[in-house]
This record gives structure tokens, C-alpha cells and sequence, in this order.
């Protein structure tokens, strides 16, 4: 239950933040989110990384769609010399699922740091 | 250990977003980039976008309503003109912003902020030219026209009005790849993107190496190699034309045989340089030869391919004008099309209006120089170069009464190494106002109105071909050019002496015009505008084939309807490989040749004359003919160590025409004495080899040896289209290369309702993610148009609007 909590509550603030601040604030989303819902190191982690992982992996797939893939064709070819949109969005979620996953990782180590107890 | 943990892991976390939001590791911050709020991913313009929109803006005085059709060309109707060229410039700052900077920052010499210090020397090349300078005093004589700096400030109120509405995820793709900002558009930005086309247009000159050349080679062997007229060449005003006696009085300086003609100096290069094939066919044709009784105008100028395209396609409506056509993101009016009177378009004059002269300082502080025999003070500016990531770079280029000293000791762009000091005399310096030309043709309703906007035009200068529906067709050589004396500014000239200098500019009267002929018809395509009974020399670079292939079909065409023209602009007959292919044919000692060899010689044998796509006997000829020119020339032009210029297919196809003894039929490298048929040969078996590689690759078919693309402007594959089915090249009407063709080919048939076809390598957009971004390219390759839709206001309902933009 505080799994799903947390998703959806990195997921929401994460989108919000990013409407007025840098992309990276999704960082200091999953950091807080994780101290604030006690989590064990592992599961927050994982929280971080699937929110993000789905967030930006959703946003970036369904403009792709709308988009017919225009871009991302073009873009996967230019960074990454593979005409691939699968790949182009896969990386912008892997991007945005690794800082928070390994954001909301710290938040808990603050949390146990803080309350000094662990399960 | 907990700590630790923390610490790692936020050390991590900071790492990360280090990484993905610096260039410090990767070459692009990529979570920046990915991040789909505000990154790339909001470029990705959804496939049915709805352009549509309610503006507000206070600068408008009326009320302007853009109609944009299925091809995304927008129909601007406004209530007065001063709106109409605010729109214009909002349209192109949100169709084309990025193009439109980064050409004026090309031009001015600030591609090194955007790109770092690897195109300081391109920067310094366009300082040390006056590109600024010559900007500036233009800008001058549009600040001195009331009417041309009401249409420059309301152009750039509605760019700004643009730019001044981005926000972070709606700046276009390439600022979020190369990491930098649009600036606030200016009127000088104006003048330095008519700089830009000045320089490609005009800019052309190999003084330096015509001066090796005149070095190395006796002056009987100059002229046959670098000679001034072709032989084939069929002029735009007919040959036997009787012009007036000229009223500027030329006097060849009295030193000239010593220290011009006869004088051997010579200097190393390597530079860049506009491509000398910068082109375009354009012809009309009167009512006497066309099916309906009517004129018919067509154009198609040959550039740079680049995709967001040179040219933006729009209508232009206002109470006092209604123009249809292709527009320059980054200047105001359309340039190339119709109204309802006349259509108008250009072909490039080819004449040569950039000359050096050598000048010699008094002392190393080049304060003073010495001219008409006394010192003359000298002035500096100081270019101060901003490099990306580095300090500025302060380059002082010293300006004298000739022009600014472009090559020096500090500076050679790669040209003289003899550590002389050379100023540049070019023509697009002096202050003149071309846009008013561009205005006033897009109101134009006769003859006469055309002739009042032409006198506008200085540089560069342009066949400008006109037709109206009142039955008038015309053509003049137009533009401001130098009266020169024979071969002067061929080669470096002297200057300490006011005699070498431009004596005066010919009166505009005298440039070459035909209007009307008996004919029916006018055209022009980069030759010379009239021969040598033209009392000025007509220096410059200029290409005889296409013309005379124009001028034979026009003159034989009768009935003709626009889709007879829209097969003549297409036509991908090769009439230079028609005369040359006897010459190989002839020359070529079968028996020396291995069966491989002979299979391909077949080919060649019968091939039709015309560069089609699958022509395997194309690629043939254009290898084998390149392969003699090198077979020919190479020997001779290696030993002399220098950069000389490489002549002319037109040169050596007449040489071997008229001399069968020529000289450098012989390879100066063996003992014996090469012929022609030896040279043939040895050529043919050159380009067999290269061709069985093509072969091989399966890419022996012209247009994939050939291999047209379209290039992103900032040389991203990823964003061109590559490998296109086109067929043509150089000497076709046809004129697609390599990345260098028709960049706009238009038709139009001045019926009483205008009948007109139009396409360009690109789209309306320049966004890479929209699907309107190269959606005309295949059907641009494949030789279709698209019918042009001069809209009327009372068509707002018609089913081709598909999006609406209200401004007030």
C-alpha cells in the first residue's frame, strides 16, 4: 500500500514540478516523497525508478504517438546512430527512473539516519 | 555505515543529474534534452496539430486573418500593409526561426558563439570580407526610404513579437541541441541576411588563382585555357545585337602590360568559397507561342539544398497588393512570384564584382598606405570574435579608400602565403536597397512598374525576367556593375594607383535587355549576357550548356500549356554530353581495352543523351569526361605546385574541338608524346575502374552515383533527406546535383485567372518533428508540382482552409 502511495505521489509531483523547474527536480520529488513514506532502502528504490520509469516513459510514448514517430525517428538516429523510437523512449524513461530511483535511495538512508530504526 | 550509504547513494543521485544535464561526460546534456515537458520531446508536433489561433498584438494597426491551406501555406489578408509584413515576419520567426538567426550569424561572423572555435576561421573570413560593413551601409539606404523602414521595422516587431512569446519547451530543436537562445531580431539582421545571398550569389571570384595560373602559363596558352568567350555560347541578348557607344569611357591604365597583363606573381590557397555553379534557368514566353494566347513565366534558381528550406511559400493580401510566392525567412516581401498583373523571378548575372588589390604600408603599424603617390592614412576595426567556451578572439582589420584589407600577415584564409597585404573591392559594400526592388515588383502591375523596381537592384546582380498579362515579356541583365576594362579584376590588381580602380558603374540603361523579341521568348541560365560586341567587359564565371538547350527547345516549342514547361524545367537532357560523346567515341583504341572495359564502352556507346535516375550510361560519361580532364590538365597543373583554377568543361570540349595538336594533350611526366586518343583511353580506363567499384555496390544507376540530398543546415544527417531518386545534374535543365539544384521551380501561365505551379525541396515548417517539415521533397525529386492557390477573400469558406490565425 505505501508502495503504491509513494508511485503515485512521485508520479503526480513529478509531473507538477517539471511544469516550473528544472527536469531534475524529479530528484528532489522522490527524495522527499521517500523520506516522508517510510520505505525499506530496496523498495523505495524501486519506487523511484518504476514512477519515473512510467511517467516519462508514458509522456515520451504517447507525444511519439500523436507524432507518429517523426522525431524520434529522426532524433534515435542523430544521438544514438539507430533509427529506433522504442529505444529513444526507453532511454528518457531509464534517465528519469535512475536519478529518482537513486534519489528516493538517499531519501530513506536520511530517514533511517534521522529515526534511527530499520526493518 | 549508514552514513556511508547516504553518502554514496547521494553522491550518485548528484552524479547522475550531472551527467544527464551537462556536456561534461556526454555531448549532450540528455536528461535536459529527454525530458518530455520541456526537452525535445516537445518538438514532436502532434501529426493533426491545429494551427489555428487568436493573436493579440499592440503593434497591429488593423486586423490581419492568415488562412493556411492543406500544405501549410499560409494566405495573409491585411487590412493595411504595414500588418501584413508584421505577420510576415511573425510566420517566419514561427515556421523558420532557427534558420533565419543562424544565417544572419553566418553572415555576420558569429557562428563561433554557437559553435566554438573550430569556425573561427570562417568567422574571421566573413569579418575580414566586410560582411557587417556592407550590411550597415545598406542599412543606411533603408533607413534614408520612409517606406522600406515602415515594412523593415514591422518585419521585425513581428519576429520579435515571436521570439518574445518562447518559452523553455517552445524554442525549436536545434537551440535545445546546441545549447543556445535566439537574440532579438533587428533591421540590421535584414541587411545581413540579403549579405548572406550577396556573398552566395556575388561572391565568387578566383583572382588569386588566375594569377598563378597567368604566372605559370604563357599568355597563347592562358587564353586557350581560361579563354573569355565559349564558343558555343548562345548569349541572353541574341548575338548581333548593335549596343549604343558606351558613356563610360574606359582608359586601360598605362602601366598595365608591365604590372597587370605580363606581371607574374603568384600565392597558395585553400579557401572556402561559394559554389561557383550557384545558377538558375529562367524563361517567358508571349502569347504568340502558348496554347492559350497568354504569357507564360518560369523559374527555377539553383542553390545550396538545405533543408529548412532557402525559401518559405506564402500569398501576401492587402488593399493596394495581392503577391503569390517564395519569400526569404529573413527579409521581407516575396522575392520569386506573381501578382495579378505579372510574375517576376531572377537567374544569377555570374558577373564578377569582388577584385583584390595588393597594397603596400608604410610601416608595420599600417597607419598609412602608399596610393597616387603619397601616404594615405589608413582607419581599424576591430572585430571582436566571442568563442564559445573560450575568451574573445580581436581580429583588427584595417580599412583603405580601395576597401578592407581581407589578407594579411595575421591572415591568409588559407590563401596567400606570401604574407602580402590584400584589400577587397566588392561591390555589395556600397550602400543600396534591394528590398524596395522586392516591394515594388510584388506591386508591380506593367513593364514600366518592373523597370522602376529593377533600378533597386545593385548587387547581386540578376537576370530579372518579367511577364504580365497585358502580353509583355522582358529580361534584363540587371544590377550595379563595375564598367570594366578587358580581363580587369581577372587577376590580383595593383593598388597604389587610382588607374586599377573601378572607373565608374555602367549606366543601367546599357546593361544587356531584350524585351518583347520577335521570337517570343526571353531566357537566361548563367551565360554570358550578350558576346563581345558589348563595349564592357563581362568578366565573371559563366556556364554555356543549359542556355543553349533552353533557347533550342523554346524556339521550337509552339501551343505550349504549363505541363509542356514543367517537362522542360524537368528535362534531364544532357546536350553537353550530346557533343562531347562523339569526341570519346571517336578517340577511344577499343583494342586496348579489356573485356570488363568494353562491356561498359558499349554502354557508353549508346547512351540516349540523358541523365535519367536508372542511366548506367550517365555515370559513365560524367566519370569518364572528369577522368579527361584530369587525364589532360592534371600533369601540367600538379608541377606548377600553385592552386590554379580547374577550366571549364565548356574550355576543353572547344580546345579539342580546335586544336587536334593541343599541347597538354601530351603527359609531360612520360617520354613519349601523348595524343588524344591516348589521353581517351587512359581516361576510360580511369573511370572503368571507379565505375566497376560503383558496380559492385550496386550504384551504377545515375541518380544513385549521383546521390542528391537535401542537407540540414547545421550538417545533421539525421534532419536531411539523403539518397534521393532524382536524375539531371550539371549541363541539365535539370540542374539537381549533389546538394546544390533547383531550389524552387515555379510555372506560371498568366491566363486571366493565373494558372501556377510551384515545389520546393522542403516544407512550410522547420520543425524536424512536424510531418510538414519535408513533405514536398518526393514529390520535388519526382518532377511533380503542387497548383499554386492565389486565394480570393471570398473563398475563406473553401474546403482547401484548414486552419485559420486571426491577428488584431
Amino acid at each position: 500500500m505505501k508502495f503504491i502511495v509513494s508511485t503515485i505521489l512521485i508520479i503526480l509531483f513529478s509531473f507538477l514540478s517539471c511544469l516550473y523547474f528544472p527536469w531534475w527536480s524529479v530528484g528532489i520529488v522522490a527524495f522527499f516523497i521517500s523520506i516522508i513514506i517510510k520505505q525499506g532502502h530496496l523498495a523505495s528504490f524501486i519506487c523511484g525508478f518504476i514512477s519515473l520509469f512510467l511517467l516519462w516513459g508514458f509522456l515520451s510514448f504517447w507525444i511519439s504517438l500523436q507524432n507518429g514517430n517523426i522525431l524520434a525517428h529522426r532524433v534515435s538516429l542523430l544521438l544514438f546512430k539507430t533509427d529506433s523510437p522504442f529505444l529513444l523512449i526507453f532511454i528518457t524513461a531509464l534517465i528519469g527512473a535512475m536519478v529518482a530511483g537513486f534519489a528516493a535511495l538517499t531519501g530513506s538512508f536520511v530517514r533511517k539516519e534521522k529515526t534511527g530504526t530499520g526493518f | 555505515m549508514k552514513i556511508v550509504s547516504l553518502i554514496v547513494s547521494g553522491i550518485i543521485t548528484i552524479i547522475l543529474v550531472l551527467l544527464f544535464n551537462t556536456k561534461m561526460v556526454l555531448p549532450v546534456p540528455l536528461g535536459k534534452l529527454l525530458s518530455p515537458q520541456k526537452g525535445l520531446w516537445q518538438n514532436a508536433e502532434p501529426v493533426n496539430e491545429n494551427y489555428s489561433a487568436r493573436l493579440s498584438f499592440p503593434q497591429l494597426q488593423g486586423k490581419v486573418k492568415v488562412y493556411f491551406d492543406e500544405r501549410l501555406v499560409p494566405h495573409v489578408f491585411a487590412d493595411n500593409n504595414n500588418d501584413a509584413y508584421f505577420v510576415q515576419g511573425y510566420l517566419h520567426a514561427k515556421f523558420r526561426l532557427w534558420q533565419m538567426e543562424f544565417q544572419t550569424r553566418a553572415a555576420a561572423g558569429r557562428l563561433s558563439e554557437i559553435i566554438g572555435p573550430k569556425a573561427l576561421d570562417y568567422d574571421r573570413d566573413k569579418r575580414r570580407l566586410g560582411m557587417v560593413y556592407a550590411a550597415e551601409n545598406s542599412l543606411k539606404d533603408i533607413e534614408n526610404d520612409p517606406e522600406t523602414l515602415a515594412e523593415c521595422d514591422n518585419y521585425t516587431a513581428g519576429v520579435n513579437a515571436y521570439i518574445e512569446g518562447l518559452t523553455e519547451s517552445t524554442l525549436p530543436v536545434e537551440y535545445k541541441l546546441l545549447g543556445y537562445q535566439p537574440e532579438k531580431w533587428t533591421n540590421l539582421k535584414t541587411a545581413l541576411f540579403l549579405k548572406y545571398m550577396a556573398l552566395e550569389l556575388a561572391g565568387y571570384e578566383d583572382d588569386f588563382e588566375k594569377t598563378n595560373a597567368k604566372s605559370v602559363f604563357s599568355s597563347a596558352d592562358f587564353d586557350k585555357i581560361y579563354p573569355v568567350v565559349m564558343d558555343s555560347l548562345d548569349p541572353i541578348v541574341p548575338k548581333g545585337t548593335v549596343f549604343p557607344p558606351p558613356a563610360v569611357k574606359l582608359k586601360v591604365p598605362d602601366s598595365a602590360d608591365s604590372l597587370y597583363y605580363d606581371h607574374k606573381d603568384s600565392t597558395t590557397i585553400d579557401e572556402q568559397k561559394p559554389d561557383p555553379d550557384n545558377g538558375s534557368n529562367n524563361w517567358a514566353v508571349n502569347g504568340t507561342k502558348t496554347k492559350s494566347g497568354y504569357p507564360i513565366l518560369c523559374n527555377d534558381p539553383h542553390l545550396g539544398l538545405n533543408l529548412p528550406s532557402i525559401w518559405y511559400e506564402m500569398q501576401i493580401s492587402t488593399p493596394t497588393y495581392n503577391v503569390y510566392g517564395a519569400t526569404f525567412p529573413g527579409a521581407p516581401a516575396v522575392i520569386i512570384g506573381f501578382n495579378d498583373s505579372c510574375a517576376f523571378g531572377f537567374t544569377n548575372a555570374q558577373r564578377d564584382v569582388r577584385d583584390y588589390y595588393e597594397i603596400k604600408f608604410k610601416d608595420k603599424s599600417r597607419s598609412e598606405y602608399w596610393f597616387d603617390s603619397s601616404w594615405v592614412p589608413s582607419t581599424f576595426r576591430i572585430e571582436d570574435i566571442k568563442i564559445k567556451g573560450q575568451p574573445d578572439y580581436l581580429d583588427t582589420v584595417v580599412y583603405t579608400n580601395i576597401g578592407p584589407v581581407m589578407y594579411d600577415k595575421k591572415y591568409n584564409g588559407g590563401r596567400n602565403t606570401n604574407q602580402k597585404d590584400y584589400a577587397v573591392r566588392w561591390k555589395a559594400h556600397d550602400a543600396s536597397n534591394e528590398l524596395k526592388m522586392f516591394t515594388l515588383l510584388d506591386k508591380a502591375n506593367n513593364y514600366n512598374d518592373y523597370l522602376k523596381a529593377i533600378k533597386y537592384l545593385h548587387t547581386p546582380g540578376q537576370n530579372c525576367i518579367f511577364a504580365s498579362k497585358n502580353g509583355d515579356i522582358a529580361i534584363w541583365d540587371q544590377g550595379e556593375f563595375p564598367a570594366k576594362w578587358y580581363r580587369q579584376g581577372d587577376f590580383v590588381m595593383p593598388g597604389t594607383d587610382s588607374s586599377y580602380l573601378w572607373q565608374g558603374m555602367i549606366p543601367q540603361n546599357e546593361n544587356p535587355h531584350l524585351v518583347n523579341p520577335e521570337r517570343g521568348f526571353v531566357s537566361s541560365a548563367n551565360q554570358m549576357p550578350a558576346d563581345t560586341s558589348y563595349p564592357y567587359y563581362l568578366g565573371g564565371n559563366f556556364i554555356p550548356y543549359r542556355a543553349i538547350e533552353i533557347d533550342k527547345r523554346l524556339a521550337t516549342m509552339n501551343d505550349i500549356t504549363p505541363e509542356d514547361m514543367m517537362k522542360l524545367q524537368t528535362s534531364n537532357y544532357n546536350i553537353f554530353g550530346k557533343w562531347a560523346l562523339p569526341v570519346l567515341i571517336r578517340n577511344m583504341e577499343v583494342d586496348k581495352l579489356s573485356p570488363q572495359e568494353k562491356k561498359y564502352f558499349d554502354i557508353l556507346k549508346n547512351w540516349n543523351c540523358r541523365n535519367d535516375n536508372d542511366s548506367k550510361g550517365a555515370t559513365l560519361f560524367v566519370v569518364t569526361w572528369d577522368s579527361l580532364e584530369t587525364v589532360i590538365w592534371k600533369d601540367e597543373f600538379l608541377k606548377s605546385g600553385l592552386e590554379l583554377p580547374w577550366p571549364s568543361e565548356s574550355t576543353l570540349l572547344d580546345d579539342i574541338n580546335k586544336y587536334p595538336h593541343f599541347k597538354f594533350f601530351d603527359n609531360i611526366n612520360t617520354a613519349n608524346v601523348e595524343t588524344l586518343p591516348d589521353d581517351v583511353t587512359a581516361a576510360f580506363k580511369m573511370a572503368a575502374a571507379v565505375i566497376r567499384q560503383a558496380d559492385d555496390n550496386g550504384k551504377m544507376d545515375w541518380a544513385k552515383y549521383k546521390d542528391t540530398r537535401v542537407e540540414h543546415l547545421a550538417r545533421l544527417d539525421a534532419f536531411s533527406r539523403l539518397h534521393l531518386p532524382i536524375g539531371g545534374g550539371t549541363n541539365t535543365i535539370n540542374a539537381a546535383k549533389e546538394q546544390h539544384g533547383p531550389s524552387w521551380r515555379m510555372v506560371v501561365s498568366l491566363t486571366p485567372e493565373t494558372e501556377a505551379y510551384g515545389v520546393y525541396p522542403g516544407g512550410e515548417s522547420g520543425n524536424p518533428g512536424s510531418k510538414y517539415y519535408d513533405d514536398f521533397v518526393d514529390e520535388w525529386a519526382a518532377g511533380k508540382y503542387f497548383r499554386l492557390w492565389m486565394m480570393k477573400a471570398s473563398e475563406v469558406n473553401d474546403k482547401r482552409v484548414k486552419w485559420t490565425m486571426t491577428f488584431n
